[in-house]
This record gives C-alpha cells, sequence and structure tokens, in this order.
C-alpha cells in the first residue's frame, strides 16, 4: 500500500500532476482521445480508467481525472465517443443518443486499452481500477466482467445492468448482469434510493447476482439521493452522499490498488 | 438515469439557429439527461440535417409539462390548419 497518499496534506508539501489529451490505441485500430492526469514523481502509481457519463467526454470528466491525480492515481479518461466525432460534448452526446448510443463491444475494447496502457507505464505499480458514472457506470461493470485486468471497480447509478429483454439492442446484445460469472474484481456500488435506473429494486437483482457467484462487493444505497448525486453542477446534487461517496471510493481504491 | 429513450424520424423543413436557416431533414425527440435545463431528464427535440453528420443543430429542452402542451398545440394548429388548407393536408 502506498502510505503516502493517506499521509494527511500540509500546507509545505509539495504536490503536482500533468494532465493532457493523449491517444489511446483502441483494439479495432481506431487512435482514441484520452484525457490523462497523473501525478508528478517517481511513483509508483496505481492507475484508474474513467467511463464518461452519456452526457458525454466533457468538462466534469476532466476534472474527476484531475481529482483523481491528486489522490495519486495516473488517471486515464478516453473518449468513448470518439468515432462519432468532434465538436462541442453536448452536441457530440446528442448524435450519440439519436444513433442509440455505442456498442458495448467497443466500448469495452476501449476501455480495456486504456487499462493496458496505463499498466505499460514505467511507474505503474501494476494495480487499475475503473471508475463511471451514469452509462459509464454500466460500463465498467461490463468492462470488468469481460476483460481480465481490472482489480477493483466503482459502479457510481450505473442503470441498466439489469436489462428487460425489450431493452436489448443490436448496440446492447447482452445485458451486464449476465456476465456476471465473469468478473475478476471486487466492486463498489454507489447509488441513490430515489433513482428509477437503478432502480433499488435493480440494485438488489445486481447484488443478487453477485452474492450467487460469489464476488466481492460493497454497494451502498444512499437515501434522499437520485441519480448524479456527485454532478455539483446539476440538480441531482447532494453534497452530504456526494462527499460520503467520494471517502467510501477512496477508501475502496486504497484497500484495492494499494 | 440513462433512459435511452429516443425516437428519431425523417422530415421536411427548416429551422434557424446560430448559423441562420438551415434544412432539417431528421428531427430526434429524446426523453433522458438534459444539457442546460437543471432536470434530471428532459423531453429533448433535436432537429438537424442528417446530411451534416456533426452540423448544427436546432435543439431544445422542455420539461414534460411543458412538452405536452407543446403536443396539443402543434395538433390544434394542424386540425385549424386542415380547414383553411385541406390540400396541403391530402
Amino acid at each position: 500500500m502506498n502510505e503516502w497518499r493517506f499521509v494527511v496534506y500540509t500546507t509545505d508539501m509539495y504536490e503536482g500532476m500533468i494532465a493532457e489529451t493523449v491517444r489511446v490505441q483502441a483494439e479495432d485500430g481506431v487512435a482514441i482521445n484520452a484525457y490523462f492526469a497523473r501525478p508528478l514523481g517517481p511513483g509508483p502509481h496505481p492507475g484508474m480508467v474513467l467511463a464518461h457519463h452519456m452526457p458525454g467526454w466533457d468538462e466534469w470528466y476532466r476534472e474527476c481525472a484531475r481529482k483523481f491525480a491528486h489522490h495519486g492515481y495516473a488517471t486515464i479518461s478516453p473518449d468513448l465517443y470518439h468515432r462519432i466525432g468532434h465538436a462541442s460534448p453536448e452536441d457530440v452526446a446528442a448524435h450519440a443518443r439519436s444513433v442509440g448510443g455505442i456498442p458495448d463491444d467497443q466500448a469495452v475494447g476501449d476501455l480495456a486499452a486504456s487499462m493496458r496502457y496505463l499498466r505499460s507505464l514505467p511507474n505503474s505499480n501494476g494495480k487499475v481500477g475503473a471508475f463511471g458514472t451514469c452509462s459509464g457506470g454500466r460500463h465498467v461493470v461490463l468492462a470488468a466482467s469481460r476483460v481480465e485486468g481490472f482489480d477493483a471497480v466503482v459502479d457510481c447509478w450505473g442503470g441498466r445492468v439489469v436489462m428487460d429483454d425489450s431493452e436489448l439492442t443490436e448496440n446492447n446484445p447482452v445485458a451486464p448482469i449476465d456476465y456476471t460469472s465473469g468478473l475478476s474484481c471486487p466492486v463498489l456500488g454507489l447509488f441513490g434510493e430515489e433513482d428509477g435506473s437503478p432502480s433499488p429494486e435493480q440494485v438488489a437483482i445486481q447484488e443478487a447476482a453477485l452474492k450467487e457467484h460469489g464476488k466481492e462487493y460493497e454497494f451502498h444505497m444512499y437515501a434522499g439521493a437520485g441519480h448524479g448525486f456527485f454532478y455539483y453542477d446539476r440538480a441531482p446534487y447532494r453534497q452530504e452522499q456526494a462527499v460520503d461517496g467520494w471517502q467510501k471510493t477512496f477508501a475502496f481504491l486504497a484497500k484495492h490498488l494499494g | 438515469m440513462c433512459t435511452m429513450i429516443a425516437e428519431k424520424t425523417a422530415v421536411t423543413g427548416c429551422g434557424k439557429g446560430t448559423p441562420g436557416w438551415m434544412q432539417v431533414n431528421q428531427v430526434t425527440v429524446s426523453y433522458d439527461h438534459p444539457s442546460e435545463m437543471t432536470l434530471e431528464h428532459a423531453l429533448n427535440i433535436d432537429f438537424v440535417d442528417a446530411s451534416q453528420k456533426l452540423g448544427p443543430r436546432i435543439a431544445v429542452e422542455l420539461t414534460p409539462e411543458s412538452a405536452k402542451r407543446l403536443v396539443e398545440l402543434i395538433n390544434v394548429a394542424l386540425e385549424k390548419g386542415a380547414v383553411v388548407d385541406p390540400v396541403a393536408f391530402e
């Protein structure tokens, strides 16, 4: 465990990071854009892959990458909408919505490529986790269930992990819950009681599947919160629940990516 | 929630946005996260020229109640239009 990450910050400490856009070679040969934020220094650093939400590869996710870097993680956030094209994040997200989102296989491939990118760094500690909110929560659960190499996953209110057959599409041909047997790492799940997707009932089904397959997990269901309660710039923000959720996130990652 | 509720159809018309008047030949109507409104979900309407992949977009985000009123008003206007201009509705 990197004990330095648990040292209480004092104002005489040096701190630095670098954050920039890089290109990651995806599994289909396309070089996709990614935002890469990592602490300065020799490390070794654990890594984090961030899967952005449905509103796109936006400013919140850049800030989120820097937040993880501040906490000692070499963090990469790939543009999962890269193949859709480039415009403002909201215009790209609107186009993604009009075409039914992105294929699950493609998202899993891009997240796996990002994970391998982090593992290839000379100052990696050999551990890589994944974090995602909204559709990104679903994508990280899917990736960690289908690809070896993730050491911890944080699923924040990932909807449509549990899906009815009527919801399956060409892009989403299999419900992520059906891959639970392949899940290769512990999962932290943060959910809101007032969320409609995933509803508390769907979270219970997801939890039952994890139990059935003997997977390590830690789920927290927050009262007074719905979907997206970390988003300080949106109406669903819930300060108390968000602070607690971030604390649980970093405690979980310290335990598993140490 | 990410509802992924999005319906799309071809249309014929035009709209005026930042770049001025443009051809619109596709509309997507979704009930999902809005970009601008401070709501978790809104009724979002995007008019685009589908021949321009990420070209100009005329976007509207409405509360569900506002969207229902819009539907009613569209139907009222169409019914009145059919009376004064029956040939166009054939």
